[in-house]
């Protein structure tokens, strides 16, 4: 057990390295964005005057790296400062957007993973047959459309045609629970239909490597059926590499989804950060990357720990 | 007679005119009667519905918003202001001014303007207007650190005051065009001049605000005591941000919202032939334009430029990049929609013979002319950049498009580099078109603009009373800067609206889209 927390206790230390590193990458990043703020912020009706004068009330005369340690104090007492564009404190307004976008991720990935997962093992069972070909090619046949045809031919039929569910998603504060859920049905099936095919493909294709193995030879020759051999032998040797496509799909789906956001205008953190690049609004840029690398950094310290929980091998390191 | 009135029909029948429009030619050729019984019932003026609970999708909406009418820069917080907040004046669709929280203004001699304040108007907060909140907000934007958009019209501001229900402004200098200034979207009057907090989105306007998120969606109802029964018909408006363009259509489509705007031209004919929905068209002010630096090689040379005006084939843009939804440019960034313009001046087109005669006469090297574009430039950019290069070809005037990222365009390329894609939404007055971008002193020259008898003529038209000698110091300017400026206009594009037929009173205005922003306040529900 002392392993497992000494595991866990290294791979947090290694994330919140890589966090800082990432945290130089993004400033960085930012400073090297060509434009400059204050002229996004008013547009084509500013004047030089009015340029100048945002300019220094912004702060953007001081050197990069003063900046940076100033941020960077910041973030470390829970304060990411104030938008720079709109005057609003961003972690109140990252907060619901975050949480909005964690909401759509959960169900689309409630619906994605056990699909996706049980579709692999259907595929498994029957391989090389009709149903295993129809499972692989209408799932690789979702991903390699592009998102936004998806999502357009979702809309088309759903909203426009049926009206079943809404085209637009937009949520607010206090909308009610079902109609929240009617609202992100469009998106999450977008969604769903994006990221199923790997992680089925990667499901089937674990488990089609584990079935060569001695022991699920003498499985079958024991005389268990089939999809015992896949469910009791099979899948719990497969699981690491599943668990590993899962969890960078999950992360997809926290950090990746900006063009179904805007086309099902659901206001997640996709857009927040899309809108704040433009405007040059360096703060939240900062913010909102840290936030996605720490997403994503932690998902894959779970899957690698998991993946090394599930083998006994490395769980009993010799 | 009888054919004009037909005409009149068809284009009433086919949208491309208004309902006023056409009610307003046909009593011009006596036929106001037989005009009333073809009109479609959809377009009958019933009496106004009040109640009902009204929604918007506008896209040009960002998360990086802000409630604070000194950033008001896009459609979205345009269209929120236009709920919340009232200026002093408006412009209406025929270019005069419109008295709202000023009742009354007046000036003898252009530099001296007074504004009287309408009584028993009140703030959401419950505080009456007064002209110290008036003179607060004046203050406010044309304060020296203020960061208002509007702040460039009022540098010339040498005094305020109130006195009582009046509010007094000295200028500098006299501009018999002040008055219009006023009616600046910027301008809105908020109590204490917004001077406690500008984004509160507290105002006087006939909605209060109930939700702001910005770049998300924007809840107003009634303001119960709004002082203008004539406006303000249902009880809730929503304003739903949604900036991808298909998505606006569908959400039209599916019914989830009555009205749209910015509807790309490509797209417009296809959502006319659809049941319950209507596009409105209205030629506007916005340009589009490829401003050259005249004091930058090659185009210094007066006779380049002039070949590359005549080497731009104007119809082939209005048909190809606004389909048909838009009219060709005169090289001067106004057109007959702006008040005292001189329709006289002749049309310039496509001449491939004379533009190659005046590439020659130049005496160009023959390298390729530079000209940069980007997507975000104006919808269609790039095509229409591609469009010149071959239309000038066709001239023997090699013309190199390089695209330019869209991100930082504004920024990097445009008022930088000397030859280049861009677009102007255009502005109330000649004046302030005219002041804003080619004035020798102008704060967005970017056609390095200066001569000397363009910027008299514009001086002389803002001291003159008589509005005859101000049409022909205007037409003087469109001149010289049709002939010697550095600004190709090819088009003027048209505001592009559709509504559903669930909307009553919709009068499509060329000041801006959405009937200027106050379709939310103007339309109501029909049931």
């Amino acid at each position: 057990m002392s392993f497992i927390v000494k595991l866990v206790a290294q791979r947090m230390a290694l994330g919140i390295l890589l966090l800082f590193a990432v945290s130089v990458l993004i400033f960085a990043g930012t400073q090297i964005l060509p434009g400059d703020i204050a002229q996004a912020i008013l547009g084509q009706s500013a004047t030089p005057e009015s340029l100048a004068n945002l300019r220094e009330q912004l702060g953007l005369n001081d050197p990069a790296y003063i900046r940076y340690f100033h941020w960077l104090g910041g973030v470390l007492t829970g304060d990411l400062g104030t938008a720079m564009s709109s005057g609003q404190d961003i972690a109140t307004s990252i907060k619901g957007r975050l949480w909005n976008t964690l909401f759509l991720a959960f169900w689309a990935a409630v619906v994605a993973v056990p699909l996706a997962i049980i579709l692999g093992l259907i595929a498994v069972r029957y391989r090389n047959g009709w149903v295993d070909k129809l499972i692989s090619g209408l799932a690789l046949a979702s991903t390699s459309f592009p998102e936004f045809f998806i999502g357009y031919v979702l809309v088309y039929f759903f909203a426009v045609k049926w009206q079943i569910f809404p085209g637009i998603s937009t949520v607010y504060d206090g909308m009610p629970f079902g109609e929240r859920i009617q609202a992100i049905a469009l998106p999450a099936t977008a969604l769903t239909l994006v990221v199923l095919a790997h992680m089925m493909r990667m499901t089937r294709a674990a488990i089609l490597n584990v079935m060569q193995s001695a022991y699920v030879e003498t499985a079958e020759l024991k005389g268990l059926s089939a999809f015992n051999v896949i469910r009791k032998h099979a899948f719990p040797n497969a699981i690491a590499p599943i668990i590993n496509v899962v969890m960078l799909n999950l992360a997809y789906l926290i950090v990746g989804v900006v063009v179904v956001e805007v086309i099902f205008v659901y206001p997640g953190m996709g857009q927040y950060l899309v809108d704040h690049v433009t405007k040059r609004d360096v703060p939240v840029v900062q913010a909102v990357g840290l936030i996605f690398a720490a997403v994503y950094i932690s998902l894959n310290i779970i899957a690698d720990i998991a993946a090394i929980v599930a083998n006994p091998r490395l769980r009993h390191p010799k | 007679m009888t054919t004009e009135f037909e005409r009149l029909k068809f284009r009433l029948d086919a949208g491309h005119m208004s309902r006023r429009e056409f009610l307003g030619r046909a009593s011009a050729l006596g036929l106001s009667a037989a005009a009333a019984s073809v009109l479609p019932k959809s377009a009958m003026a019933g009496e106004p519905i009040k109640g009902g609970h009204l929604k918007i999708a506008t896209g040009n909406g960002a998360s990086t918003d802000t409630l604070d009418p000194a950033y008001n820069a896009n459609d979205a917080t345009f269209l929120a202001h236009r709920h919340c907040g009232e200026t002093l004046l408006n412009v209406t669709p025929s270019s005069d001014l419109e008295h709202r929280l000023a009742e009354e203004f007046a000036s003898k001699d252009n530099v001296t303007w007074q504004f009287k304040i309408r009584k028993g108007v009140e703030f959401h907060n419950g505080k009456p207007v007064t002209a110290e909140d008036v003179l607060k907000t004046i203050e406010r934007h044309s304060d020296e650190k203020s960061k208002s958009g509007a702040r460039g019209l009022l540098t010339d501001i040498d005094r305020l005051s109130a006195d009582g229900d009046t509010f007094k402004v000295t200028l500098k200098s006299p501009n018999a065009d002040f008055a219009y200034y006023m009616a600046d979207f910027h301008l809105v009057i908020q109590p204490n001049g917004g001077k406690d907090d500008p984004a509160t989105g507290i105002a006087a306007g006939p909605y209060i605000v109930e939700a702001n998120q910005p770049g998300v969606r924007y809840a107003f109802k009634k303001f119960p005591n709004y002082w203008d029964s004539n406006i303000g018909h249902v009880a809730e408006s929503e304003v739903l941000v949604i900036n991808d363009a298909t998505a606006r259509n569908g959400a039209l489509q599916s019914g989830r919202v009555h009205m749209i705007n910015l509807v790309d031209p490509k797209v417009a004919d296809l959502l006319k032939g659809k049941p319950g929905i209507s596009i409105k068209n209205v030629s506007g002010r916005g340009h589009y334009t490829f401003p050259m630096h005249v004091d930058t090689s090659p185009f210094d040379n007066e006779d380049l430029r002039m070949a590359l005006k005549l080497a731009i084939d104007r119809d082939e843009m209005v048909d190809k990049i606004l389909r048909g939804f838009g009219s060709v440019g005169n090289d001067m960034p106004v057109n007959a929609s702006y008040p005292l313009f001189d329709t006289s001046i002749p049309q310039r087109r496509y001449d491939p013979e004379q533009a190659a005669a005046f590439y020659k006469k130049s005496g160009h090297d023959g390298t390729p002319i530079v000209l940069r574009t980007a997507d975000s430039a104006f919808p269609g950019a790039v095509e229409a950049a591609q469009l010149f290069q071959q239309s000038a070809a066709k001239a023997g005037i090699p013309i190199e498009v390089r695209r330019e990222p869209s991100d930082g365009y504004d920024t990097q390329v445009w008022n930088k580099q000397p030859f280049c894609a861009s677009y102007w939404g255009g502005r109330p007055t000649q004046d302030q078109m005219y002041s804003t971008v080619y004035l020798s002193t102008a704060a967005w020259n970017d056609t390095r603009f200066k001569n000397a008898d363009f910027d008299r003529f514009l001086m002389a038209a803002r001291s003159e009373l008589d509005p005859a000698k101000r049409k022909k110091n205007y037409s003087e300017m469109g001149l010289i800067l049709r002939d010697k400026g550095g600004v190709i206009v090819p088009v003027f594009n048209d505001w592009i609206d559709a509504v559903s037929d669930k909307v009553g009173g919709f009068v499509p205005d060329p000041n801006w889209g959405l009937m200027n922003n106050m379709a939310g306040l103007k339309c109501w529900l029909v049931a």
